[in-house]
């Protein structure tokens, strides 16, 4: 879980970062989109690179699911008969959603593949044209209240497993203190914030 | 004053269980509560009736024997408090209280509220002897364990092994138990020798015992009636990591613990 978990908050950071160009104009954007296609040119082909992250994206997120699946089975088999009542007292409630919180978010990235890459459900997709294709999905209200809303599941997903992984992989150290937490929540803020600021500054017309 | 009691009733370990309502008048604030239920087997007992099974030992909260779940709390309500040492002032008059087993695959029920913890002893078991002198007490200087090292060692094994992390874990995990066996042995020299086999072993026989997968929740070491952090947790990994890199040897059986 959290060796792929890190793979894909990688992924989610370097992907914030090339969004937030679009707050540098329809051209700067474009033309990093282009970028992702033909960085590492010489020594690669056209799309080359792009396809090679794709592919580690993909693997990584399935072996991102089947852990998931693995380790919530596991856990289910260990208790068979449950309890009439379990008071939590320590755990978060984003530790609690990981689950659901994942499957929201698969389904997030379902629709956004089809909305941006592959075009289907984007109201006007012109390829190529990456900045006319998120202003004009993302004008419509709905989408990006749903896009909003989506990210804050993210976040959610972001602390929890921001903190977990390095529990996991062993790099949490004491002295205890809240701090640790204090990070992964403000890291999780920041990102999702970041995100949400694109559809928010759609809607409020800064980006048209 | 007095208590409402619903305690799951099992007579067997294949057997259904279910819970069955005791009203309780006349109960001292000041009575523990395994004496409270020491009276209530009493007056179950003058009426020919089953008396409950529960497991207790030293009363004085260091045995680990007394796990029952209270109110969905292992061990009931304080922290860092077994139940032989609650006291039923920590409840008000007239309370409600459902009383459960731990509840686990790997803690199969013998009878109401007396699970079996031998699992527990496996995995200690699997974890192996160290290879430290015996014999006639040794110098006490002549081995230096760093200060912050020596307390540590013993935060970790405070440990009970009353298994009331993994009555709290919401996977049923055995984690919080693991990490302190290994922890307190590893953060010694006498448990240096065998660090890497000791680690790979328990881990092992934990899985195969069919404990749940830790998700970092922490509920674990809000139950634990000694307050170990799952900070050994972290360690825990950490050894498991580093073992299986520098002695992938040691990883000679079961399906090796990490979860990727
Ligand atoms: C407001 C937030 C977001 C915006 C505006 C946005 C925008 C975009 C755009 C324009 C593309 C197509 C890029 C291109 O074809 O060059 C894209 C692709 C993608 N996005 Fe997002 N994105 C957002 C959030 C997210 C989040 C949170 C995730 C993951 C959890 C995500 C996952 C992906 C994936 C997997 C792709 C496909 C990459 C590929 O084509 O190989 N996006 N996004
Ligand atoms: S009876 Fe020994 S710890 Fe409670």
């Amino acid at each position: 879980m959290a060796v792929t978990g890190v793979i894909l908050f990688l992924f989610v950071v370097a992907h914030l970062l090339g969004n937030l160009k679009i707050f540098e104009g329809p051209a700067a954007f474009d033309a990093y989109a282009e970028g992702l296609r033909t960085v590492g040119a010489p020594f690669f082909g056209r799309g080359w690179l792009l396809w090679i992250a794709r592919v580690v994206l993909i693997v990584a997120v399935l072996a991102h699911m089947w852990a998931a699946i693995e380790t919530t089975r596991a856990s289910w088999r260990a208790r068979p008969v449950s309890y009439r009542r379990l008071e939590p007292v320590e755990t978060t409630y984003a530790a609690r959603t990981m689950r659901w919180g994942g499957v929201l978010i698969v389904v997030y990235v379902i629709y956004h593949l089809l909305d941006f890459t592959f075009g289907r459900v984007n109201p006007s997709f012109v390829p190529g044209d990456v900045y006319h294709n998120v202003v004009a999905s993302l004008r419509v209200g709905p989408v990006a209240a749903a896009y909003i809303a989506a990210m804050v599941v993210l976040g959610l997903h972001l602390y929890h497993g921001t903190w977990s992984a390095l529990q996991t992989l062993g790099l949490n150290r004491p002295p205890t203190g809240g701090w640790r937490r204090g990070v992964a929540a403000a890291i999780a803020v920041l990102i999702a914030g970041a995100y949400i600021s694109i559809p928010v500054a759609v809607l409020a017309g800064m980006l048209r | 004053m007095r208590v409402t009691l619903h305690v799951w009733r099992q007579p067997g370990p294949e057997l259904a269980g279910v819970f069955v309502r005791y009203d309780m008048t006349d109960v001292s604030p000041d009575m523990s509560f395994l004496e409270m239920l020491d009276v209530l087997n009493q007056q179950l007992l003058a009426r020919q009736d089953d008396p409950i099974a529960f497991d207790h030992d030293c009363r004085e909260g260091i045995c680990g024997a007394c796990g029952m779940v209270i109110n969905g709390r292992p061990h009931g309500p304080r922290r860092a408090t077994t139940t032989c040492q609650l006291h039923m002032r920590s409840f008000p008059d007239g309370a409600e209280l459902w009383i459960e087993p731990w509840r686990a695959r790997a803690f199969p029920v013998i009878k109401d509220l007396v699970v079996d913890r031998g699992a527990f002893d496996r995995i200690i078991q699997a974890g192996g002897f160290i290879t430290a002198r015996t014999g006639s007490a040794p110098e006490a200087n002549s081995l230096l364990v760093p200060k912050a090292d020596a307390d540590l060692a013993m935060d970790a094994a405070a440990c009970i092994g009353c298994g009331a992390c993994v009555a709290a874990c919401p996977n049923a995990s055995a984690m919080l138990f693991v990490a302190a066996k290994v922890s307190h042995l590893g953060l010694l020299p006498q448990g240096q020798p065998e660090r890497a086999a000791r680690v790979v072993g328990m881990v092992a026989q934990m899985d195969a015992e069919g404990f749940g997968a830790c998700s970092n929740h922490g509920e674990c070491m809000a139950a634990c009636p000694k307050e170990i952090s799952i900070d050994f947790i972290a360690r825990l990994n950490r050894d498991y990591l580093k073992a299986v890199v520098s002695h992938p040897s040691s990883v000679v059986r079961g399906d090796g613990g990490s979860n990727g």
